[in-house]
């Protein structure tokens, strides 16, 4: 017989698990933003006081902007007091129980990418086992990785762990002032990644390609923070070629990198975003700011990106090359099909002496797709030697689609040397009639050239990824000709 | 091997084959020579599956099965090839790359293995000497920046590698110089055998006097208005195509 201390011990532990669950219940904000909300956000995630602060004066900020308009992309204006700007993580008693749960068109596309079954179980959010081969090759990797003194986790553990470096690098790169979705982001991001690699050390793996399934779910406004110290190397794969589906519509992330004295970074994307029906319904819109900071003498950042998905894409992954000799990098290829529309390029601004930069953008538009490339080369007055290359080329795969290019150049230096190459062709029936000549299939025909077409840039990215990339463009091109 | 009967062929509404006949053998090297416009482009295109050419009237039989029910590349996989008279360019394609998709296409269809890189790499340099090809040629993109001549090497290269059982050149020798002309004619030569046929399209008997033909076949304005050995290409060199016309109308009448 229970005593009766044990029994109030018992209906307090009640009402206390009562009240925790009511609790989880409400772990989601209305609708809308406002500065409770923000303090709502920054509460859920025990952030220190600093970070509200900034997380306020974004909001604060936002507030004074207006949506940009001078892209070339078309949609209908963005409700956003109708998004939950916080909701808690989903638990996977939500998801399907098992894959027979799941759109078999999907399905049917994972294998076609060759993806593993656990990762298409984490993919489309079926509950997986305990012990799962990724996770425990992660741990593996993630010790291997501390022991050479590399920070390589979510944001939101960084902050916790640590706020000095969160302090020392938010925003530094890209100021919540910088445009209207960054701000927007800034005020409300929920998680993201971050990655510190300690000077001279040089990552010994691509980071990320272990990681991916874990990076997920990070949300629609998601923050990247990269900081390569002093001769430090480190190359970063964001994204996956398996074709993500998401309840939010609006994607708003940002992307900050630091390059130090000698240091190099190496940031590849595959973007494969549900772009939406053919009627281009529910397509993801993503309004994405990425920038890198080469500060220091030497260092040398790289982006490469492969965007197939999305509705909308809008973003310009860019370099401001600060410090002497400093060299950026933009390779990229941008596919749009059905109702797509992508608008992107690059910005490079020379600040430092000598600094370099390198620009190859490869545009494929197909069905009714859009596809724009809009690049800035920025030369500042102090920036002597300067150098810019810039390739453009543009495919088209039938009559109703578009490509489109907007180059701005504005050189305040007489030294600078630039270059700009710029080409639209037409896939062509005589080549693909020569393929078939050769044996092969019209489809086999079009993958093969359009391959060929983006070759410089898939020659940039981690093989591994490269083969995926090649693969993915086969599947999303599949039934556009002919 | 293959049979052509009664072809007429209209492109864009514009009549430009006008009833062919034509047999030809295994092993058989046929020439068609003719003017500009004769049609004798227009009779590789449809024999190698060109949609813009419309078949109005005849049957080609090859191998006893309907050649024109098939698609291009079910042609080629039948070991039908075309060497182009302007081969096109695939940019970041390498050479060798395409030719292994090729053959392995072809291989397949013909329920053989896929070769491996290896196998591949010892066959293509087998024919490089064969053809006295270079490095630089196999290594670029598919005749991607190549001159004029090195287009045309590449088409009997790809020939070479692909060893179809009917070979057909449209005006591979046009363009060429005489060195590259004898590159042409000692690839193809070296491939003659028993069961390979060749259809040289040409303007010119002067390729025929390096690859010498087993029939020749005068082709003016859409019909063959006459066919022989390799004697008629000479008298053709001698005389010009003028004075056809009103062979042909003897003929038809």
């Amino acid at each position: 017989m229970p005593t009766e201390t044990e029994k109030i011990q018992e209906i307090t532990s009640e009402e206390y698990k009562y009240g925790f669950y009511t609790d989880i219940e409400t772990d989601s904000a209305p609708p809308g933003l406002n500065e409770d909300i923000i303090r709502l956000i920054s509460n859920k995630k025990n952030e220190p006081e600093f970070m509200l602060e900034w997380r306020l004066k974004a909001y604060s900020h936002w507030l004074t902007m207006t949506e940009p308009a001078w892209h070339n992309v078309h949609y209908p204006p963005i409700d956003y007091d109708s998004i939950v700007y916080y909701s808690a993580p989903k638990t996977q008693e939500d998801g399907p129980k098992s894959l027979d749960e799941v759109d078999p068109e999907l399905l049917e596309t994972y294998n076609k990418l060759g993806i593993p079954l656990q990762e298409q179980k984490m993919l489309t959010g079926v509950a997986v086992d305990a012990v799962f081969d990724s996770v425990s090759v992660a741990t593996t990797y993630k010790a291997k990785l501390s022991e050479l003194g590399i920070i390589f986790g979510s944001f939101s553990d960084a902050v916790q762990e640590h706020p000095d470096l969160i302090q020392k690098y938010l925003g530094t790169v890209v100021p919540y002032t910088d445009n209207y979705f960054a701000a927007l982001n800034s005020a409300v991001f929920t998680d993201g990644s971050f990655c510190y690699i300690p000077e001279g050390v040089r990552c010994p793996m691509e980071l990320s390609t272990y990681f991916r399934i874990n990076a997920m779910n990070t949300g629609q406004f998601e923050r990247t923070l990269i900081i390569a110290d002093k001769g430090s190397y480190v190359s970063y794969l964001e994204g996956c070629t398996a074709p993500m589906r998401d309840e939010n519509q609006l994607h708003a992330a940002v992307v900050e990198l630091v390059a130090h004295d000698d240091a190099q970074i190496k940031y590849s994307t595959i973007q494969n975003w549900y772009p939406g029906d053919e009627e281009g319904k529910g397509g993801i819109y993503n309004f994405v700011t990425k920038r890198g900071k080469c500060e220091g003498v030497n260092s040398k950042i790289s982006w490469t990106q492969v965007e197939t998905g999305s509705a909308i894409t809008w973003k310009y992954p860019s370099c401001v090359l600060l410090g002497d000799n400093s060299i950026g990098e933009f390779y990229s290829v941008a596919l749009t099909k059905m109702r797509q529309q992508a608008d992107t390029g690059t910005k490079m601004i020379h600040i430092g002496k000598n600094t370099r930069s390198n620009v190859v953008s490869k545009g494929i538009s197909a069905g009714h797709g859009q596809n724009t490339y809009r690049g800035m080369i920025k030369v500042f007055k102090g920036a002597s030697n300067a150098r810019n290359y810039t390739q453009c080329d543009s495919m088209l795969m039938g009559d109703q689609c578009g490509a489109h290019t907007f180059p701005y150049i504005e050189i305040e230096n007489s030294t600078t040397q630039m270059e700009h190459e710029a080409s639209t062709s037409k896939i062509g029936e005589d080549q693909i009639f020569y393929c078939q000549q050769r044996g092969l299939s019209p489809e086999d025909a079009v993958s093969m050239i359009v391959n060929g077409f983006c070759k410089e840039v898939f020659k940039e990215l981690p093989m591994e990824f490269a083969v995926e990339a090649q693969k993915l463009l086969e599947i999303n091109l599949e039934g556009s000709v002919g | 091997m293959l049979e052509i009967r009664n072809l007429h062929v209209e492109v864009e509404g514009k009549k430009i084959i006008r009833g062919v006949d034509l047999q030809i053998q295994a092993g058989e090297v046929h020439s068609i020579m003719g003017p500009n416009g004769s049609g004798k482009s227009t009779l590789a295109q449809v024999l190698a599956g060109r949609e813009e050419y419309e078949v109005t009237d005849g049957q080609i039989i090859y191998n006893g099965e309907d050649l024109l029910e098939m698609s291009p590349e079910d042609r080629a996989r039948q070991g039908i090839f075309m060497a182009f008279q302007y081969p096109v360019a695939i940019p970041g394609v390498s050479n060798t790359y395409f030719l292994k998709a090729a053959l392995n296409a072809i291989r397949k269809e013909r329920g053989l293995e896929e070769v491996d890189a290896a196998d591949f790499l010892s066959l293509v340099r087998e024919k490089m000497e064969l053809l006295q090809i270079s490095d630089s040629l196999i290594n670029r993109p598919v005749n991607d920046g190549f001159s004029g001549g090195e287009k045309k090497r590449n088409e009997i290269f790809h020939m070479a590698v692909l060893e179809p059982q009917l070979a057909i050149l449209d005006e591979t020798d046009s363009g060429l110089d005489i060195d590259a002309l004898k590159v042409v004619a000692d690839g193809v030569n070296s491939l003659r055998n028993e069961e390979r046929s060749f259809i040289v399209i040409t303007h010119y008997q002067r390729l025929l006097d390096y690859v010498v033909p087993d029939y020749v076949h005068v082709l003016y304005d859409g019909q063959v208005v006459k066919s022989g050995d390799k004697s008629l290409a000479l008298e053709l060199e001698e005389q010009g195509y003028s004075g056809l016309g009103e062979e042909t109308s003897t003929v038809s009448s």
